[in-house]
């Protein structure tokens, strides 16, 4: 007993306080690609690496399109290897969650020209909305009900709905000293009739569909849904297929989505927080 | 190196005459041998009796190319670096194979996993049900070239799987998924249990089949890499790594010293996160709380030196055919990997602290016993393999790696209970720490990969890696363009899962999670 109290004195306190501070990352640590999309003379190295297809080019009639989809992203870094330009970045950015899963699309067109590099940036998007016009959509949008009766304390049912479980390696972390959930008013509930919150992660096997959608019958309303992961926002590198449904969003509603492959444990943490209203949703890297 | 490693299977092979004469080929990791399918229970029993290991059973559609499925049946010997591969054709009009499960147990979910693949029928299986494809899929069998990966299959309805009954006064099903109480897979678990003992337990797995085989035919192999590490999340490194391994045998490419090198290293960080967190999950499972605070932090320390290393920290998108994807700086790898120091004095503390505690070791011990032979007839293999008196190691008998130049301490146990499942652990985050210091002491500068050339079609290879649950193995045959025609997976996980159905035999039901854990199987892995 004496050695587990001394161990406990020597060990000395361990959590993190993001998000009040920063977190201290990792210099190497390979978050968001950025692409200078007005600078940037040719897509086709980097969206030829790209395994998952969230960075893709769509040429027709003298125009390129070039679709980055963060919520594909497993962050990879193969964009960043392939382009020689200097135009595309690994960043180390991670505070990608959003309420609308379109804000994770990026859409650049150009003009292509005889040797197949592209010429001028004419149009860009973020979602649906031009990228010019849309600075005002950055102020905080918290949904005051669920604030107000979530927004202290939480109970949260995680469910894997397909995921290769690397997802759940990073949620069980937050649980451990160094992130300590708990320290939020945040905690992890055995029962769906407890829960405030799902955050789900996998494709969303055709298996688990149904199991899926009773869960979330059984959670009390007000209640939110996170979708976790590249997995749980598009299907990530599984896809749609004869066994899976392909997102989260085709079968339950979803508040918040955390791209991520898996993310790590402060990117859910900035998630779960935006679902509450407790913060305040970033715009991708331009 | 390997060629003055013992070679037995040459021996066994030659004694048996021509029935298994008709050998195809033979490289420094693999041979194959042709044989009709009705021979092949004959030559499995023949190679038992010789000392092999049936390692694993699976099947490939060749119609399309010439006509035939083919039934692929994969050997080891503990005095052979190679594996052996019997091949059996089935022609078109037939449409069935001869079952080995009820000689060879740890056959009976692979064979079964043909049947719903491919829909060839395993003649004279004990239990021929649908295992993989649940009751309630259509007539489908998933893997049939002539079979869509994106065809869409009508709503399925409700659940069809009928358990065996439980009968009998005081005697009650308990049924428990596929959502659980805690953050963990899903797959569903009935119990059947007369008060607390629990009589039998049967599962039913494959909640999380995501179509994986199918997938890889849809990639080259360079993206496939990136598939092969999200067969399991929690074993990324070792799936990534058996994969390139194949590919790089089909290939003919050498992978540099500093490269296998690094590979080690990682796959021994892979091992010890993974190991520290299971010894926590043990404990916690009987209360010992504090331990596991302790525990899940020294796995942060992990994953922390893993981003360091890598840039992730489930040492995702850093393996791929050649070698690893970034070079690293001599000097940063020692900075970084000198945090292993402290580390493993904690690592002492913690063991040190469970050790110490009577009422834990009271809770572990003789319990959830898996003896030695009951490992054996179910050709359980890994931690929980050698927790019961299974002496075998990837890295010591089909070397890859840089683990043929590093001497490898295998512990193995006889008592096959939780307490030694959890023992095996600890002795291998210490050897695993041992590892990692010699291989990074013989870490030469030079190249980090080299490039691969296009893979030539229509070949194939294995590649095995000692994942930290065990064997992982991955059989890939190419198509041409650098495409996938075929990728088996088999994830220790698939193996294992019987090992916990007979290991909870007896015990109450409160000491289920701890036997569970104690065995710690990826339900991804197993349903891939
Ligand atoms: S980092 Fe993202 S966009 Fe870049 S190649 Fe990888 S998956 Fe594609």
């Amino acid at each position: 007993m004496f050695r587990i109290l001394k161990k406990t004195f020597d060990t000395g306190l361990v959590t993190i306080d993001y998000p009040d501070a920063p977190p201290r990352l990792s210099e190497n640590f390979r978050g968001a690609p950025r692409f200078h999309l007005a600078n940037w003379h040719d897509a086709r190295p980097a969206a030829e690496a790209c395994p998952t297809g969230a960075l893709s080019i769509r040429d027709y009639g003298g125009i390129r399109e070039v679709t980055m989809d963060y919520g594909l992203c497993i962050f990879c870094g193969e964009c960043g290897a392939a382009d020689q330009s200097g135009a595309v970045q690994m960043t180390r950015e991670f505070e990608l969650a959003v309420r609308d899963k379109a804000n994770l699309v990026l859409t650049a067109q150009y003009d292509v020209s005889f040797d197949g590099t592209q010429q001028h940036l004419r149009q860009l998007h973020r979602g649906l909305q031009p990228v010019e016009q849309d600075t005002a959509a950055l102020e905080l949008k918290v949904h005051q009900a669920i604030h107000q009766t979530l927004g202290r304390s939480l109970a949260i049912r995680e469910v894997d709905a397909g995921s290769c479980n690397g997802c759940e390696v990073e949620i069980v972390a937050l649980n451990n000293p160094v992130y300590d959930l708990e320290r939020l008013g945040i905690h992890f509930v055995a029962s769906p009739r407890h829960a405030d919150m799902l955050l789900v992660t996998g494709p969303v096997t055709r298996n688990m569909e149904l199991a899926l959608l009773k869960t979330y019958r059984a959670t009390p309303e007000p209640k939110v849904v996170v979708a976790v992961g590249a997995c749980g926002i598009s299907g990530g590198i599984f896809g749609r297929n004869y066994a899976t449904v392909g997102a989260v969003d085709q079968v339950v509603p979803v508040d918040v989505f955390i791209p991520g492959c898996p993310p790590r444990p402060h990117a859910l943490l900035h998630g779960i927080l935006l679902a509450l209203g407790r913060i305040a949703e970033k715009q991708l890297p331009l | 190196m390997m060629d003055n490693r013992p070679r037995r299977l040459d021996e066994i092979l030659s004694a048996c005459g021509s029935a298994l004469s008709r050998k195809l080929t033979s490289s420094a990791a693999e041979i194959y041998v042709d044989l009709p399918a009705a021979n092949a229970p004959a030559a499995s029993a023949y190679l038992r009796s010789a000392g092999c290991r049936h390692v694993a059973v699976f099947a490939e559609d060749r119609v399309a190319e010439d006509s035939h499925d083919y039934i692929y049946y994969v050997f080891e010997h503990p005095d052979d670096c190679r594996y052996l591969v019997l091949r059996a054709a089935i022609d078109l009009d037939d449409t069935a194979f001869p079952s080995m499960a009820a000689e060879v147990p740890a056959l009976n979910w692979q064979e079964r996993e043909i049947q719903d693949w491919f829909g060839l029928e395993a003649l004279g299986h004990p239990n021929p049900r649908r295992v993989a494809l649940h009751d309630n899929w259509p007539d489908v069998h998933p893997l049939r070239k002539d079979f869509s990966i994106d065809t869409v299959l009508p709503p399925f309805e409700g659940e069809q799987h009928v358990y065996r009954p439980t009968l009998g006064e005081g005697v009650f099903q308990i049924p428990v998924g596929p959502v659980h109480a805690g953050i963990i897979e899903p797959g569903h678990f009935s119990f059947a249990v007369a008060g607390e003992p629990i009589l039998y337990l049967q599962l039913r797995m494959f909640y999380v089949h995501k179509g994986i085989e199918k997938r890889f035919e849809q990639l080259t192999a360079d993206r496939a890499v990136f598939l092969a590490e999200s067969v399991s999340g929690d074993s990324s490194f070792s799936h990534g790594t058996a994969f390139c391994q194949a590919l790089e045998r089909i290939g003919g490419v050498e992978v540099p010293e500093p490269a296998h090198r690094m590979r080690t290293i990682l796959l021994e960080l892979e091992r010890i996160y993974n190991h520290v967190a299971d010894i926590g999950a043990i404990v916690t499972d009987v209360g010992f709380v504090i331990a596991n605070a302790h525990a899940s932090r020294l796995r942060e320390e992990i994953l922390r030196i893993n981003e360091e290393l890598t840039g992730s920290r489930l040492l995702r998108s850093v393996v791929c055919p050649g070698g690893v994807r970034r070079p690293w700086d001599r000097d940063h790898v020692s900075n970084t990997l000198a945090a292993l120091t402290p580390f493993e004095r904690e690592f002492n503390e913690l063991v040190d602290m469970i050790q110490s505690s009577d009422s834990t070791r009271d809770r572990l011990e003789r319990t959830g016993i898996l003896n030695p032979d009951q490992a054996r007839d179910l050709g359980i293999i890994g931690v929980a393999g050698r927790a019961s008196g299974h002496d075998r190691d990837v890295r010591r008998d089909h070397p890859y790696a840089a683990y043929d130049s590093l001497e490898i301490q295998v512990p193995v146990y006889q008592e096959g209970d939780v307490l030694r499942r959890m023992q095996v652990r600890i002795d291998e985050v210490r050897e695993s720490l041992q590892l990692i210091r010699a291989a990074e002491s013989g870490l030469a500068s030079g190249p980090h990969r080299v490039s691969m050339p296009p893979l030539p079609a229509d070949q194939y290879a294995l590649g095995s890696v000692e994942g930290w649950r065990g064997e992982i193995l991955y059989w890939v045959r190419t198509a041409a363009n650098n495409r996938i025609a075929r990728c088996r997976v088999k994830d220790p996980s698939l193996n294992n899962w019987p090992a916990v159905v007979e290991a909870v035999q007896g015990n109450i039901v409160p000491d289920f999670p701890v036997i569970n854990k104690s065995f710690s199987l990826s339900y991804s892995g197993t349903d891939r």
